[in-house]
């Protein structure tokens, strides 16, 4: 088994009026979201990851370390293992300064070229100018970036991550999203990151699992749980795709960038990216409706050729959501049944989209 | 009229009791604090009566229990005449010992809210950080108790000096021995001599004014510690 094995996670919690039982396949790299309503079962999940809760019977291996398995009577504590936590208030120790706490964690995983590690950390999350700051005169947001940076500087295996955000107000979240999107983007440590907001699923994960009552709803690549449209993950018009693509092309007159992604590509507003940037697009299915012919004379900017793959029953019974494919993609659409019936539309048969908004994600 | 040596004696001898009875109380009462913030074993509530009970005793009654064990017939007695110590009662280590069970609940409860206050996250996260359970206690979690570690010694010093049902009981009232400024206070009153009286009893009020004012100034600066 190699280091880029991924993880395996096969748990069974049972408690009074709770029960817990997964069984998980998790990527190597990147992050994986794991995302449920509050009483889902994903804090109890990260921390008996971490071993400080122990489930009785369970399989805790990532990459080719072992962490718990019970068959084998291995369960290591929690401080012999190579993680690094992120709590949901930044927990940090109040009676160290910001320079103390990234240090606790670090002299004691005794790594030669530490130094690096911690700079690095201390630079991928800018906290230069707090170091010599006391917990108590930070702003959430600037603690939990600090409690993130000391996670990392113990050069994590894994990086749990237990609602980062959730005790954050809305500016404070804008504030940290950048940084976690970096922290993806530049490291290989994979990310377990726990969290119950659409926004921060749709922005951050790589892999995603879904959670509901402490059972395995829904898991796989995020593009293609979320455009699943038999059971959505998400609800009402948070429902849409998950696109990745690069900056292409720009329209200085018009102030327009267009985002090329496999199977098409995207006019949206210019937002100053520069070309080549990878950057994430969200498409909601109320934003995209449905033509049989290629549309002309509309406002609509963004037409792409289509195939049906399948159609199901959105809430109310006056609208269907059609999943669709563009090339390599997975889109989703919200239209009326009547439309629907009236195009002729069924799986298996080219039309085309009309996109009429898209969110830039990064 | 001053006080003369027989006063410096008793006040010398306080002060050591007090010390030594606040150092000794730190090391047991902090594990003790701990175990009770931490444990949820079904002899929580008795030990944590037990631990309370010098409170609501009346000294004459710890005093009296004490003599008992501590004299010849008693089981700490034996034990000490086995080890060839001689019987603790009338001893200053016999005092020390009364004084420590004492005291024993001023120590234990300042320090034991403290730990509650802090709960369990910091050994969580120090946990996640490599550290093991005992680097993690008195790296993080004696830290960040220090105001009720503060409180802790301060209580315990102060109600040693004040202590005094406890003393005579089983200390008696030997000068350069036993004999504190609890005492000789009440043998300067049965001895009608109130000058000397004045002087150390003036004397104890200031004192325990003063540890009063520094503990409740102490604690506005070290309460920031915490949250």
């Amino acid at each position: 088994m190699t280091s880029a094995a991924g993880s395996r996670i096969r748990l069974q919690v049972v408690r009074e009026g709770f029960r817990l039982a997964v069984d998980l396949a998790l990527p190597a790299t990147g992050i994986t979201v794991l995302f449920g309503a509050s009483g889902s079962g994903k804090t109890t999940l990260l921390r008996c990851v971490a071993g400080l809760e122990r489930a009785p019977q369970g399989l805790v291996r990532i990459g080719a370390d072992v962490w718990q398995d019970d068959e084998a009577r291995i369960f290591l504590p929690t401080w012999r293992r190579p993680l690094g936590y992120v709590f949901q208030e930044a927990s940090l120790f109040e009676h160290l300064t910001v320079k103390g706490n990234l240090h606790f964690g670090l002299k004691r995983t005794g790594s030669r070229d530490d130094r690096q590690v911690l700079d690095s950390a201390i630079r991928l999350l800018g906290i230069e100018k707090l170091l010599g700051r006391l917990p108590a005169g930070l702003s959430g947001g600037e603690r939990q970036r600090v409690a993130i940076a000391r996670a990392l500087a113990t050069q994590p295996r894994l990086l749990l991550l237990d609602e980062p955000l959730a005790a954050l107000d809305h500016a404070r979240k804008q504030e940290i999203l950048p940084w976690l999107e970096r922290l993806r983007d530049e490291l290989s440590t994979p990310m377990l990151y726990v969290t119950h907001s659409a926004d921060e699923l749709a922005r951050l994960a790589d892999y995603l699992v879904v959670l509901d009552q402490g059972r395995v709803t829904a898991q796989g690549p995020a593009a293609s749980v979320l455009a699943s449209i038999a059971s959505p993950v998400l609800a009402g018009d948070e429902i849409g795709a998950l696109l990745a693509g690069t900056v292409v092309e720009r329209d200085a007159r018009w102030h327009l960038c267009r985002v090329a992604f496999d199977g098409g590509s995207l006019w949206l507003r210019d937002s100053g990216l520069p070309l080549g940037h990878l950057v994430r697009l969200r498409v909601l299915a109320r934003d995209v409706s449905m033509a049989v012919e290629e549309p002309h004379g509309t406002s609509i900017q963004n037409h792409l050729p289509c195939t049906i793959e399948s159609s199901a029953a959105d809430v109310h019974p006056s609208q269907v959501l059609v999943r669709v494919r563009v090339g390599g993609s997975t889109l989703v659409a919200r239209i009326t049944g009547r439309s629907f019936d009236a195009l002729g539309l069924q799986p298996g048969k080219s039309a085309w989209l009309q996109v009429k908004s898209v969110a830039l994600l990064e | 009229m001053l006080p003369g040596n027989e006063a410096i004696e008793a006040i010398i001898l306080t002060v050591k009791l007090a010390t030594l009875t606040t150092l000794v109380l730190l090391l047991i009462a902090t594990p003790i604090a701990w175990w009770l913030s931490v444990t949820a074993s079904r002899w929580r509530a008795p030990i944590s009566a037990l631990v309370t009970l010098p409170l609501v005793l009346p000294p004459s009654v710890l005093g009296f229990y004490l003599l008992v064990a501590m004299g010849p017939d008693g089981p700490l007695g034996r034990l000490t005449l086995a080890l060839g110590w001689g019987t603790l009662s009338f001893t200053f280590i016999g005092l020390l010992i009364g004084s420590i069970i004492f005291s024993l609940p001023f120590a234990v409860q300042p320090i034991q809210h403290a730990f509650e206050a802090i709960g369990p996250r910091p050994m969580e996260v120090a946990a996640t950080l490599r550290a093991q359970p005992l680097d993690a206690f008195f790296n993080v979690a004696l830290p960040l108790a220090r105001p009720g570690l503060v409180t802790a010694a301060i209580l315990s010093f102060a109600h040693t000096v004040g202590e005094f049902g406890v003393v005579l009981m089983i200390g008696g009232n030997i000068p350069g021995k036993t004999r504190v400024v609890s005492t000789q206070i009440y043998g300067h009153v049965e001895a009608m001599e109130y000058a000397q009286a004045h002087w150390l009893a003036g004397g104890m009020v200031l004192l325990s004014f003063a540890v009063l004012l520094a503990l409740s100034l102490m604690k506005r600066r070290l309460g920031r510690v915490l949250p």
